[in-house]
């Protein structure tokens, strides 16, 4: 899958005179998105060698497999959107939070009884117009009120948890839709809705930004924003359609985590901001903005499934999860300095 | 193996369909099919090794001592039979991830599952889907939504423990009807914490108490002090205060012995051994604590184990597993300490 930079046009192509062909095509080709998701694919590959090696048939099984995408997916959309705001040079901490917020507005009596009356896409479209919401609120706080992404944002993490425990009052709400769990339990042609869900918005976040003019804008705005007013683009305009578009992605993660669950409640999304970054930034996303990856981002997310999946398997605890955790983020992010640095010279 | 579960999946099945339950008592040699049994009532040494059973154990993070001693106490029970083989993933609050656990315990076929769901309602459509693949499924703790999610159900007596404490909060307190009482409760969006305080607000209304004040925490030390700290602040004068849980209790003490107040006497929830200590020595605010036990996953392990094996819980003449059981939830005190601190849990 190709990829774009904003200074893609301007940056030079050859590596000084003296440097070997050889060397050059070698950096030339790790510093590529090419190059960088198959480190991706690699490691992806080594861990699940990890895993039939430990594990066996009971890894390499189709029940299996199916268990990893199905975890994947509800964080796999988080991530898509928070893609497209890192790209653009922002962040947002409070995903976790919104998609809270909208599985609780989505499952009250009230949402679950219109629903119950008219169609149980009611519940669905809910959830997507609360996160939108939370997100237009972010993008005008951040572009039109000046204020930082990581305040404004951590703003929204504390207020939209705190207004699912106020509408919820921290209870945990029963979803008792007509169709709805239905619909999200089945499975075509053996494959599971969520999953497909995942795979709908992956590919229809990497065709926004790497095919349409809103992806170039965002890679524009994130690499560099004044460049990108100078050449007539309506940066704070376009800072609120990147908010809200993650707000939507939230929206989808809540309808996607009700049905999985069958409950909203004010507790779900826990640390889904974290998680969400750090599969964005392993997989090669820029934290700085301007350079941006959906397939790299797909495949974040599912090293850090398939890594707990092949945990779990194996008995170990959580804890020991989450220091692999840790050195995976490192290691990704120390490389990706690594090409980064080549790639300039 | 995989012929062992087929065999059991249709044996259930058959339990089910018929809802007779002639099945229960079997030999306790590996080849008898609980079928072959039809000595209902037998007598059955239930702890001599049986056929191989495969256990899943799934629980929430062990962010404080109970849930550590939960998933410590179901381990060692389980090395206690040759028979049981016990599979255990340990701790997280992430629903999503407890679900892909417990798909993962279908995906290996395990003859049981043991869960203490982090949310009960949230867990149900995979415990559902568990017990549909014809796995036994033992409820510990925070209960499904569902009766068909899971075999049997292990549950403390929660609204019990609100009623031990408020019972004990009155009869200390006798004759002072302006009293103060004030509640420190545990995570708020749990059903069992909504019993607790239901129980305790009932039997203080028996003897005209009231809560006045209350207050919730999250079960860790940090929110316990942080919780108890506010409580401290919005009430001047305080005569009781019930701690739902010892654990945030650490840190609930904290906060007291930093304002320098003591005009109150303390209850405490769930019985830490370190509680149960304080009111033996009798020197602190603790006068009592009321016992939910950390036992629970363990007692999960072993109707897991007759349950799979098709045996009946000893002393009773039932010749299945019940559906439910209930725990006890005891007041302890400086009188009947003794009695309590062995099982106690270390927080």
């Amino acid at each position: 899958m190709s990829e774009n930079t904003a200074t893609a046009a301007v940056a030079p192509t050859s590596g000084p005179p003296g440097e070997s062909r050889a060397r050059r095509a070698v950096t030339g080709f790790l510093g590529s998105a090419a190059g960088r998701n198959t480190g991706l694919v690699v490691a992806l590959v080594l861990l699940c060698l990890v895993g039939v090696i430990t594990a066996g048939d009971r890894f390499a099984d189709v029940d299996n497999l199916l268990t990893i995408l199905r975890l994947a997916s509800v964080i796999g959309v988080v991530s898509v959107g928070m893609t497209f705001v890192i790209t653009g040079g922002g962040i947002d901490l409070s995903v976790g939070a919104i998609v809270a917020l909208s599985s609780v507005w989505a499952t009250t009596l009230a949402t679950q009884s219109v629903a119950n009356d008219t169609h149980w896409l009611v519940l669905v479209s809910t959830a997507v117009a609360v996160g939108a919401g939370c997100g237009v609120v972010n993008g005008v706080l951040i572009a039109y009120g000046r204020i930082v992404a990581f305040i404004a944002t951590l703003a929204m993490f504390a207020a939209a948890r705190g207004l699912a425990e106020i509408i919820s009052n921290r209870k945990t709400q029963i979803v008792n839709v007509q169709g709805f769990t239905q619909f999200f339990d089945a499975s075509v042609l053996g494959v599971p809705v969520l999953i497909i869900i995942f795979a709908v918005v992956a590919i229809a976040g990497w065709v926004v930004l790497n095919r349409t003019t809103f992806g170039r804008r965002t890679f524009a705005v994130g690499g560099n924003p004044e460049a990108a007013r100078l050449a007539g683009i309506d940066v704070r305009r376009h800072t609120v359609l990147l908010y809200t578009l993650l707000g939507v992605c939230c929206g989808i993660a809540a309808v996607m985590l009700i049905a999985r669950t069958t409950t909203g409640s004010s507790t779900h999304g826990g640390l889904y901001e974290l998680d969400a970054i750090a599969a964005v930034v392993i997989g090669g996303t820029l934290l700085s903005g301007g350079r941006g990856t959906i397939a790299g981002t797909v495949f974040g997310v599912l090293i850090f499934t398939t890594l707990s999946n092949v945990f779990t398997l194996n008995n170990l605890s959580i804890s020991a999860q989450a220091v692999a955790k840790g050195a995976i983020i490192v290691a990704a992010v120390l490389l990706q300095q690594r090409l980064a640095r080549r790639g300039d010279t | 193996m995989s012929h062992n579960r087929i065999t059991r999946a249709r044996t259930f099945a058959a339990i089910l369909a018929t809802g007779v339950a002639l099945t229960a008592c079997t030999g306790n040699t590996p080849d008898t099919t609980p079928q072959a049994g039809g000595q209902a009532g037998a007598k059955v040494a239930n702890d001599e090794p049986g056929e191989k059973v495969v256990i899943g154990f799934s629980a929430p993070a062990a962010d404080h001592g109970w849930m550590a001693a939960i998933s410590a106490a179901a381990k060692t029970e389980a090395e206690k039979y040759s028979d049981v083989e016990l599979k255990v993933v340990e701790g997280t609050n992430d629903v999503s991830l407890q679900i892909s656990q417990v798909e993962t315990f279908i995906n290996d076929k395990v003859d049981a599952i043991v869960l203490l769901p982090f949310d009960g309602a949230a867990m149900t459509p995979v415990a559902l889907k568990a017990m549909k693949a014809g796995i036994t499924v033992i409820n510990v703790d925070r209960a499904f939504d569902s009766p068909f999610a899971a075999r049997s159900t292990v549950l403390g007596d929660n609204y019990g423990m609100g009623v031990s404490a408020g019972t004990y909060v009155c009869e200390k307190l006798k004759g002072k009807s302006d009293a103060v009482v004030a509640e420190i409760a545990g995570i708020d969006s749990l059903p069992l914490t909504q019993d607790r305080s239901k129980g305790f607000a009932d039997a203080l209304g028996e003897c005209g108490l009231n809560v006045d004040n209350r207050v919730a925490a999250e079960f860790t030390v940090e929110s316990g002090e942080k919780a108890a700290a506010n409580l401290l602040q919005a009430a001047p004068r305080i005569d009781a205060i019930w701690n739902h849980d010892d654990d945030q209790g650490v840190g609930v003490m904290a906060a007291i012995k930093n304002s320098g107040r003591g005009e109150f006497f303390v209850v405490g929830g769930a019985g830490s051994a370190n509680v149960m200590r304080e009111i033996k020595a009798d020197n602190g605010l603790h006068k009592a604590t009321v016992v939910y036990p950390s036992t629970q996953g363990a007692d999960g392990i072993r109707l897991a184990r007759l349950a799979v094996q098709g045996k009946s819980l000893g002393d009773l003449v039932e010749v299945e597993v019940p559906r439910q059981i209930e725990l006890f939830a005891p007041v302890v005190t400086k009188d009947n300490v003794d009695d309590y601190l062995p099982t106690a849990f270390e927080s």
